[in-house]
């Protein structure tokens, strides 16, 4: 394929921002239109990129590597202490830079919501997108380092002025869980490079591999940086206790900033552990797997117990983000191909299911200003049309066979009854609630008696229409054709069953 | 001696200095001696054209090997080289802030003064990142320490700055005989005072009761020395001056006055005590020995630093703290003591400079227009002068080491060298990077003042000086390239300073 073809994917929003740059600031329109299409270079290119792949075209042409950082004397240490820039993908990062670019355009025309400062508000978006697609094709641990903290200051901000009534605490209470989740990160990354001379993912994960007899970390090291890198992550997904910052964003966020918070940013997390925890760390990750299903099955009720007494819609939503990531880590924690596998599709299915359910938060609460349950009772007969699509939606959340929700817990939990049944059938407890929490919001909001009057609402517009159908078809896409996510995955998952000695 | 060992110097080698000599004199001749209804701002520009002269004359001057002249006193290496470009390009940006400052009162008669001392500080500076012994390197230490002190207090009628100036002479007269009573030990054992024949002597002794004078002494030096870079025990002084100085003083003190205490430690250190055997020849030196101490100074300045900022309201003293924070990253350099020593500490005070000299042009700006130092001053910048706003975002980005900036990577530079060393220093790392997250508070503190609460008034329209246009234009600009293509300068580094091979020669 052509020169440069995923730096011009990752790097494409910029054009937005330059463009953007010569808007005057008043006009709204135009501004929103501009930051619209600028999603669109990143979604054709990765869309061509998933279905060359499909028909067969290997993706390591997309591979790009260009010298950038060289520490010390080049004659004396050679390729040691050098950073490249490297880009490169495999069947996993593809899908997940697919969905990033999918709801990175639906976002976009969600964020028609937005009532002040377009322009900042836009050029902010475009850099976040650049960030999260650089995250996934980064090739490299500290090209990813830098591409997952150029998320952090622009969803700082999108939170901070675009949110609702306690935005800046919301704001800071995200960087700060989040700046010292990548601190941590970074000292595992710059252990790694120090140790070995490289921060090349491959070559990690091959030095590491052939490192039997503790020469470069000795077994105890190496335990630490899992544990510590679990932390790490475990702050992004968020793996409990870690998660009070993610409930606060959630709730203050503005709906478009929450799709992409909720949809990319929190797979960041699930992704660095299956990449790089299960990944470079492969035998040390065994040792943990019990840990890591235990942890998954506490989030899964924590999630869930707490999402059943809340009144607030978006609450609720955000619990039970917290619960479902415990799916992944449950499927991580089986360590066979069936929870692995299902653990993936859970990201991806979880993140069109929390962007389509905040999207459409983001359309009532544009025409009702509350999320408040009780307060929305008896929305089927104002919106019935919006009122379908949550119940949709919160079908395929609870995991309602034909959605994607079905086919990524089913699996997962097929992985983990296989290795640990007890833990597994305590999890399942969490399904039946997840189905009781979701019908209670979602029928409270619905069905009952109207508390308010309805008149003079519109229902979904046909600008809206648009992310609800695209979310809600890929949804369904997924639950009776699988295959579209398992094909691109069979390779990636060879990869790390093979590390594991599966 | 006579006209002919006179004439036999090289004097070639020390061009940058006589410029910078000559320009001081005739600044301060011109201002004696002209009208009183001249405008001193022509002043600072002839001292500005002075810094560019001995710049590009520096830069005339790279490659050549280790050249030394007057009986090793003064000495032109590549580690000389390489810190004085440092120094020159903070002191020109320093001038460019310089001309633009007004204070409320006027500089009136003094604005002459104001200018050709700084360049005396700044040539205090060359002559210590050049000298190959201790009496040149203290006198450089000196005539930079006293400029400092006179332009600490240079608005005469304002209490801050005389309580600054005070608080400066008093603090910095007893580091520096703290200094220099540890230098009296080494020059009582070795016998000499220069530099590498100290070295040759202190590498021979073997009596232990020698070897525990000159651990003594190491501290007192270290200790004393710590005065000038801002670091604990000895960082007091810090947030007092730093507040009651004028801006392009407070600027000047955190990075060219750092930047040459920093090449003072790396100097006596390196030469000296890295060859004083502990137990015997060629046993640890000495340094290695006292490796920890060194980090848990380093610990310290960085948790102080950091912590004491989070509740400043005073922009100048919340700079104080932070500058005191970076003075504490740059001991982990030292700390740490790997085979990129030189290089980290050179990219990083390079970045260091630019980061915070444009922080501080924006600082002026802003105090001089309000009349306050309040943070809350900076309210609602980004409505009233949204290219300010973002250039200020950039430099507390970059000091806060966020990627895309040129703090990212020092900062890079610096965990490397502290991990790659046999024991790694995992505890110092982990503190550096846990109290960088905790400096994210009081950071994004100012970035919600620009960019989230409204401004008090609106009116305030503000009318970049050209001289601060140029600075934050320039800062802006190195502060993003070495950030995002920070082999410009590595490899500048490398091609010119042969590893700084030549430091011991």
């Amino acid at each position: 394929m052509n020169f440069a073809y995923l730096s011009i994917l990752v790097f494409s929003p910029l054009l937005g921002i330059i463009a953007l740059l010569f808007v005057p600031k008043a006009k709204e329109s135009v501004i929103k239109t501009v930051g619209f299409l600028a999603t669109l270079p990143a979604l054709v290119l990765s869309l061509m990129a998933y279905f060359q792949y499909r028909s067969g075209s290997s993706l390591e042409r997309l591979d790009e590597m260009v010298n950038w950082i060289q520490f010390g004397n080049p004659n004396r240490l050679g390729e040691l202490f050098s950073i490249k820039y490297e880009l490169g993908v495999d069947g996993f990062s593809l899908i997940m830079l697919v969905l990033t670019a999918i709801l990175s355009t639906l976002a976009a025309i969600a964020s028609m919501y937005i009532k002040k400062e377009w322009k900042g508000y836009f050029m902010l978006f475009l850099l976040l997108e650049v960030g999260m697609l650089g995250v996934f094709a980064a090739e490299n641990l500290i090209l990813f380092f830098i591409f997952f903290e150029i998320t952090l200051i622009p969803t700082f901000f999108l939170i901070g002025k675009w949110g609702y009534f306690e935005k800046e605490k919301a704001a800071f209470s995200f960087l700060i869980y989040n700046g010292l989740g990548s601190a941590v990160l970074l000292i595992v990354i710059m252990v790694l490079f120090a140790r070995t001379g490289t921060s090349n993912i491959e070559a990690l994960t091959s030095i590491l591999a052939a490192d039997s007899s503790s020469l470069v970390l000795s077994e105890g090291g190496k335990m630490g940086l899992l544990i510590a890198m679990l932390i790490a992550f475990g702050v992004k997904l968020p793996i409990f206790p870690l998660h009070s910052w993610m409930v606060r964003v959630h709730v203050q966020a503005s709906p478009s900033v929450v799709m992409l918070h909720a949809g990319i940013l929190l797979k960041i997390g699930a992704y660095g552990i299956i990449r790089f925890g299960m990944g470079i760390f492969p035998e040390q990750f065994q040792d943990l797997a019990v840990l890591i299903a235990v942890l998954g099955v506490v989030n899964l009720l924590y999630g869930a117990f707490l999402a059943l007494v809340q009144t607030d819609f978006k609450m609720v939503l955000a619990y039970s983000s917290i619960s479902h990531m415990g799916i992944v880590l449950i499927g991580l924690g089986a360590l066979n191909e069936a929870g692995i596998q299902g653990a993936i599709f859970q990201v991806v299915s979880h993140g069109l299911i929390a962007a389509l359910l905040f999207f459409l938060v983001g359309v009532f609460y544009e025409r009702l200003q509350t999320s408040n349950i009780p307060n929305l009772g008896g929305l089927a007969k104002g919106m019935p049309i919006t009122a379908g699509f949550l119940l949709a939606g919160a079908m395929a959340s609870l995991g309602m066979p034909g959605m994607s929700g079905f086919v990524s817990e089913f699996m997962a939990f097929l992985g983990l009854f296989r290795e640990m049944p007890v833990l597994a059938a305590v999890g399942a407890l969490g399904i039946i609630l997840t189905a009781v929490y979701l019908l209670r919001a979602v029928l409270g909001i619905t069905y009952g008696k109207a508390h308010r009057e309805f008149a003079g609402i519109t229902d979904l517009r046909k600008a809206e229409w648009v992310p609800a159908l695209v979310l809600l078809g890929i949804i369904v896409l997924i639950g009776v054709y699988p295959s579209v996510l398992t094909e691109p995955l069979t390779s990636t998952l060879e990869t790390i069953m093979l590390g594991i000695g599966g | 001696m006579d006209l002919e060992t006179l004439l036999s110097f090289k004097w070639s080698i020390m061009t940058p200095e006589f410029i910078i000599l000559g320009v001081i004199t005739l600044l301060s001749l011109l201002d004696l001696f002209m009208a009183k209804s001249v405008n001193r701002k022509l002043l600072g520009w002839l001292g500005l054209a002075g810094i560019l002269g001995a710049l590009i004359s520096l830069l005339s001057l790279m490659g050549n090997g280790p050249e030394t002249i007057l009986y090793d006193t003064f000495r032109l290496d590549s580690f000389a080289i390489a810190f004085k470009l440092l120094l020159l390009i903070g002191a020109a940006l320093v001038f460019l802030i310089a001309i633009s400052y007004e204070p409320k009162e006027g500089l009136n008669e003094y604005r002459g003064e104001f200018y050709y001392l700084f360049l005396a500080a700044l040539l205090g500076a060359m002559m210590m990142s050049s000298s190959g012994d201790l009496i040149t390197l203290f006198i450089g230490l000196e005539l930079l320490s006293i400029s400092s002190y006179i332009l600490a207090g240079i608005r005469k009628k304002h209490s801050g700055s005389n309580e600054s100036a005070m608080k400066y002479v008093v603090n910095g007269g007893i580091s520096t005989s703290i200094t220099i009573f540890g230098m009296s030990y080494v020059y009582g054992l070795t016998g000499t005072t220069n530099l590498l024949d100290m070295a040759r002597h202190v590498i021979t002794l073997a009596d232990s009761q020698h070897i525990y004078l000159l651990g003594l002494a190491f501290f007192m030096i270290f200790v004393g020395l710590s005065f000038k870079v801002a670091t604990a025990p000895f960082h007091m002084w810090a947030p007092d001056v730093y507040q009651g100085a004028p801006t392009p003083v407070t600027a000047f003190l955190s990075v060219v006055s750092k930047t040459a205490g920093f090449i003072l430690i790396v100097r006596i250190l390196m030469v000296i005590f890295y060859n004083i055997p502990t137990e015997g020849l060629g046993s640890m030196p000495l340094l290695i020995k006292v490796q920890d101490y060194i980090a848990f100074l380093a610990a310290a300045t960085m948790i102080i630093g950091n912590v004491v900022a989070l509740r400043q309201k005073n922009i100048k003293r919340l700079f104080a703290y932070s500058s005191i924070a970076q003075a504490g990253y740059l001991l982990v350099v030292v700390a740490s003591m790997s085979a990129f020593l030189f290089d980290t500490l050179w990219f990083y005070l390079g970045a260091y400079l630019f980061m915070n000299l444009g922080a501080f042009a924006i600082i002026q700006l802003i105090t001089q227009k309000t009349g306050s130092e309040d943070i809350a001053e900076f309210a609602g910048l980004y409505r009233k002068a949204p290219i300010l706003a973002i250039a200020m975002a950039v430099f507390i980005l970059s000091l806060a080491g966020i990627p895309g900036t040129a703090g990212f990577i020092g900062k890079l530079n610096i965990f490397m060298g502290a991990l790659v060393v046999e024991p790694a220093h995992y505890v110092l790392v982990s503190i550096m990077i846990a109290t960088t997250v905790v400096s994210y508070f009081y950071y994004f503190g100012v970035m919600v003042q620009m960019f989230f609460r409204p401004a008090a008034n609106d009116e305030v329209k503000f009318k970049l000086p050209a001289g601060l246009g140029v600075v934050i234009g320039v800062c802006v600009f190195a502060t993003i390239l070495f950030g995002v293509a920070p082999n410009i300068a590595l490899d500048f580094l490398q091609g010119n300073f042969n590893q700084f091979s030549d430091f011991f020669q």
